[in-house]
């Protein structure tokens, strides 16, 4: 299946689920500073990878398939669970990827210039996701 | 307090950005993939090289690792669990 750009969703998202999203966000990286402050950076670093988009776009899925399929008189339920199914499984996919973009910044940073190192290591999570996500598509 | 505001307002734009480009693909299995972006990484380790220095930040990537291990672990359970078991997504 080949991969396209969408702008339906981003339509029939309402301004107060941009609001949640980045309300959430910007919450759990301040407390994420908090927690490292208080704790250290063994602790802190264990809530790096909080699924904080996951559940929101979840539960986004559910109510907009919900929503298509009942004003097309049907009642949607079973599709969007299959959908929040996929999605789900895209996230599990691109966890590898987060795994190397740490692993990449843990041996590197130290050693090299860290904007670069970041950055690198976010294209490594990008194409790590992609390749997974490619095999299995092909799987 | 200024850290802590600056912190949430570049964590908000990360976590908005990665969700919007999320939204605009499909299939929703590919969409999916920004749902483990390093959105809260991003913001939370470039104001910690900075505040911190890169001996602290390499200390979170390498706890990092074992999370985005839990990350995983978590969205293979919910795919299995939606796909599987009848369950409303915010249940």
């Amino acid at each position: 299946m080949r991969i396209q750009l969408d702008f339906s969703t981003v339509k029939q998202t309402r301004w107060h689920e941009f609001a949640v999203r980045f309300l959430l966000g910007g919450l759990i990286t301040a407390a994420l500073g908090v927690i490292g402050k208080k704790f250290g950076p063994v602790v802190g670093g264990l809530f790096l990878a909080f699924p904080v988009m996951f559940p929101a776009s979840a539960t986004l899925i559910d109510k907009h398939e919900k929503e298509k399929k009942q004003r097309a008189g049907m009642e949607g339920r079973r599709r969007a669970r299959q959908l929040v199914s996929v999605d789900a499984a895209g996230t599990a996919m691109a966890s590898v990827g987060l795994f190397v973009f740490a692993l990449l910044i843990s041996q590197l940073i130290r050693d090299y210039n860290a904007a670069s190192v970041i950055a690198a290591a976010t294209l490594g999570w990008l194409a790590v996701s992609i390749f997974i996500w490619h095999i299995r598509k092909r799987m | 307090m200024k850290l802590i505001l600056i912190r949430f307002l570049i964590g908000g734009v990360s976590v908005s950005t990665f969700a919007l480009l999320g939204d605009l693909f499909k299939p929703k299995s590919f969409a999916g993939l920004f749902g483990a972006a390093p959105s809260v990484a991003l913001a939370t380790l470039a104001l910690s090289v900075r505040v911190e220095g890169t001996n602290n930040v390499a200390l979170q990537a390498g706890s990092m690792m074992a999370s985005s291990i839990a990350l995983f672990c978590y969205a293979s359970c919910v795919s299995w669990i939606m796909m599987h078991r009848p369950r409303r997504a915010l249940g």
